[in-house]
């Protein structure tokens, strides 16, 4: 019975108003605004429409930390920043304006370097080495694995640069697609090597 | 589901100042939440006590006051929804708020006494008092609207 008396008074309390989806985003919106004045947005992130689809942008007040392409899974990579960097992580695209901006340049052609604040502090040791290497290679260029290797210090460790490349916290700004093996081959991306030919398409046009 | 306990405990604009006070507070708080708590719960305790600073914060341009006002002025519109809207706004402050906490918010009613004080027993029937409430004021103004 009293179980009976809890489905009636929840139906009938179903009839109140539904929190509209605008309601929903411009509370979102105001919260973003308010945890960023008092210093607790640890992570803003946003999604960007791009010729290879929807990336995940996200930054710390430090820099950009993520670039997430769809197939790698957004709500994957966000929980994957709440357990690494911090939960304090809201939807907030204010934050990624500039990121956004060179983004959109780069896939218009019309940019060949991201002139932007990093955050690593999802890399570390020898991933991270290499990953501060890989802008050395120009836009329109390619490298191959024991290069990049040669050229992080251990010309040995073609295999780790394969690694540190597929763990990419920051696919396109930080250029793992330029990344090839010797003989040319395009092998494995982050964002599938449909996107990863994509990329090297747009640079040698 | 926190925008929904804010609305029938505070309704209109207030509700919306203690949703983004909750998440706020939230936010804060969070890292120092222990893994296994239940957070929907946790979120409804949070929106409880920045609902009553919010309806203070409104009465101190008024006369101070230390709780929720006693009923909430019904909602503008006229419609079915906001009927019902109206009509948990004009129930007495604690069988809204057992309502809210308990049937919206999902609040055990031990939890609910434990955040509006009194008995599990007391909170349970402040709930079901308003809910028999509802039912009667709302079904008389869906009678007024076909009559």
């Amino acid at each position: 019975m009293i179980t009976n008396h809890e489905t009636e008074a929840r139906e009938l309390l179903e009839v109140l108003p539904a929190v509209t989806e605008a309601e929903l985003l411009a509370l979102r919106d105001r919260l973003a605004d308010s945890a960023a004045a008092q210093g607790v947005l640890d992570v803003a992130y946003r999604t960007l429409d791009t010729p290879v689809g929807s990336l995940l942008l996200a930054a710390t007040e430090k820099g950009l930390v993520r670039v997430a392409y769809q197939v790698q899974g957004h709500e994957r990579a966000l929980y994957s920043l709440a357990a690494l960097v911090s939960p304090r992580i809201l939807h907030a695209p204010a934050r990624l304006d500039a990121v956004s901006r060179e983004i959109d340049e780069y896939f218009a052609g019309r940019r060949r370097t991201f002139d932007l604040p990093l955050d690593f502090s999802l890399s570390h040791g020898f991933r991270r080495a290499v990953l501060s290497h890989l802008p050395d290679i120009g836009y329109g260029h390619t490298a191959s694995y024991a290069a990049v290797a040669a050229a992080a210090g251990r010309p040995r460790a073609f295999r780790a640069v394969g690694t540190a490349c597929a763990t990419n916290p920051l696919p396109v700004v930080v250029p793992c697609h330029r990344v090839i093996r010797s003989d040319g081959s395009l092998s494995g991306y982050a964002g599938g090597p449909a996107a990863k030919r994509a990329l090297l398409t747009l640079e040698a046009a | 589901m926190v925008l929904r306990v804010c609305r029938a405990v505070l309704g209109g604009a207030d509700a919306e100042d203690a949703w983004s006070e909750t998440f706020l507070a939230a936010l804060k708080a969070y890292p120092e939440l222990p893994d296994d708590a239940n957070v929907e719960a946790w979120l409804v305790t949070v929106a409880h006590r920045k609902a009553i600073d919010v309806a203070r914060a409104a009465a101190r341009r008024a006369v101070p006051v230390g709780e929720l006002p006693e009923s909430l002025s019904a909602p503008g519109a006229d419609g079915r929804d906001l009927d019902l809207a109206a009509a948990v706004a004009g129930l007495p402050r604690r069988q809204r708020q057992a309502v809210a906490y308990h049937y919206l918010g999902g609040l055990p009613y031990q939890e609910v006494a434990d955040v509006i004080g009194g008995t599990a027993e007391a909170a349970r029937r402040a709930a079901a008092d308003g809910i028999a409430k509802l039912r009667k004021t709302y079904k008389e103004t869906i009678d007024d609207h076909k009559s």
